[in-house]
């Protein structure tokens, strides 16, 4: 009677494909594609997965093959040995490789061809990153843990690091590149469809590597440049009674707010910071009352960080400044 | 006087391919850093870079291939059967032929593999 709450045979293995392939899809994912580069490296990753496959049925029936059959002689077994472990092997390596070469030329920025349009410097620090877009028409615009670029544009990153190796990598767009200090590397883009990645630190820099994170924004080009002349000019709400709080309480030595003597570069520019998508480099949504729990405590949100907690100020103004900062658009 | 050199009985020849390898190896790798790295005060193209590496490709292979050749005949033409383990000096000269043999075939196709980036990457990287 009580075995009746058993599973049928294959139902384990069946829930367990479904919770793998779940993470194929999302905004995170090198196999949900959004741009041409990721696009490339889903296609190498499917041909690459397909040859490897046939390969294993292949050697799995030779496999069988050697198993049940007797009778051989010795010269086709060195026959077989020549062409089916050595040559084929080297063919279809060779080929495979030749394959992933042919691709790299469209994954990496070769040539002085590719250097016409916007350029983003991004630049890692612990645990944040850095954000200038270079236009072709020499507007400059500073910003930081999110990038946004226009949809059917190449765009290329020059990535560097303030401290230690950080690794930039968007999954849905493109290829992962390393960002090293005392080096400039370089990495080039096109996003295909427009919408909202996440991109993660991608390689272990210290205690809050794992809170590390960018988002991507890909837009239609008409929305991007729009978006990039409002981003050139200061907030209009930044005259607004935060101003002064934030001057009194010293956080313009570590933070630029354009429009005013706010000039710190050892944080994040937060001329507009209301209008990102997401507080402390992608973990927490950008709301007034995560806002003013980072203020008060930022090394609860994330261990290690590197700006100091403002719990000593008074309530109120931590809720003004907060408020302040969510409307700087 | 003879063009093809006779037999020897040494661990030398053995490394022939290796040697070959890694000095073609090095040239590649060598030559292309050094152009990317100064093209400016370079007055040649790249294309002329992926030449040369072809023409060091096609040199390294003819000497894999003559290493290859050798061993052969030193293993008999195939008339032997391996593992070729007798304490005895035919069975060492068997041995090391055979040895050398695939070692060259390892080296050739390696060597294939180094020169393939140069077929496909036509630019430095910025
Ligand atoms: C000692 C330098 C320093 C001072 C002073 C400082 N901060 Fe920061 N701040 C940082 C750093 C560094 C970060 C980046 C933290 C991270 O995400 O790793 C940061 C992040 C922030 C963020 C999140 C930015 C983003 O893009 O998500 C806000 C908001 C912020 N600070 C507000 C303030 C306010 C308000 C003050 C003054 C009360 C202040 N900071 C004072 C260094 C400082
Ligand atoms: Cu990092």
């Amino acid at each position: 009677m009580a075995v009746a709450a058993r599973p049928p045979p294959g139902i384990q293995p069946a829930g367990l494909a479904c919770l793998t392939l779940a993470g194929c899809s999302g905004n995170q994912s090198a196999l949900d594609a959004a741009g041409q580069e990721a696009a490339s490296i889903a296609q190498l990753f499917w041909v690459m997965t397909t040859g490897g496959a046939i390969v294993w049925l292949l050697v799995v029936a030779l496999l069988l093959y050697a198993a049940r059959s007797r009778s051989h002689s010795e010269a086709a077994a060195s026959r077989l040995i020549l062409w089916g472990g050595a040559v084929l092997p080297s063919a279809v390596v060779v080929g495979l490789l030749a394959y992933a070469l042919w691709l790299m030329p469209a994954l990496r920025p070769f040539g002085a061809a590719a250097a016409s349009g916007l350029r983003i410097e991004v630049t890692g620090s612990q645990y944040w990153w850095r954000v200038v877009y270079r236009s072709p028409d020499g507007v400059t615009v500073t910003s930081a843990n999110e990038i946004r670029l226009p949809v059917g544009q190449r765009v290329e990153l020059s990535l560097a690091s303030n401290d230690v190796i950080h690794s930039f990598w968007i999954p849905s767009l493109g290829g992962k590149m390393d960002m090293i200090p005392g080096r400039t590397n370089r990495l080039s883009l096109q996003a295909t469809k427009p919408g909202t990645y996440r991109g993660p630190c991608a390689e272990y820099c210290g205690t809050s590597h794992a809170l590390m994170a960018l988002q991507a924004v890909a837009l239609p080009p008409e929305a991007f440049d729009r978006w990039l002349a409002a981003q050139a000019k200061p907030s209009p709400a930044v005259a607004a009674s935060g101003a002064e709080l934030f001057r009194r309480h010293g956080c313009g030595a570590c933070h630029a707010i354009a429009g005013t003597e706010a000039k710190g570069v050892l944080g994040p520019d937060l001329s507009h910071f209301g209008s990102r998508l997401t507080l402390a480099a992608g973990i927490l949504p950008n709301t007034t009352d995560n806002i003013e729990r980072f203020i008060a405590d930022p090394d609860r949100i994330k261990p290690g960080v590197k700006m100091p907690a403002f719990g000593m100020l008074p309530r109120e103004d931590i809720r003004v400044l907060a408020s302040w900062l969510r409307r700087l658009e | 006087m003879r063009f093809i050199p006779k037999p020897i009985e040494t661990l030398w020849t053995l490394f022939t391919a290796p040697v070959v390898w890694a000095a073609h190896f090095l040239f590649c790798y060598g030559i292309a850093a050094v152009y990317c790295a100064k093209q400016d005060q370079i007055g040649i193209s790249f294309a002329a870079v992926r030449i040369g590496i072809a023409g060091a490709t096609v040199v390294a292979l003819v000497l894999i291939a003559a290493s290859a050749w050798l061993a052969w005949r030193q293993w008999g033409f195939g008339a032997h059967d391996p593992p070729h383990d007798d304490p005895t000096r035919h069975d060492r000269l068997l041995f090391q032929g055979f040895a050398t043999l695939l070692l060259s075939g390892l080296c050739f196709v390696a060597v294939i593999m180094v020169a393939l980036p140069a077929w496909f990457v036509t630019e430095c990287v910025r």
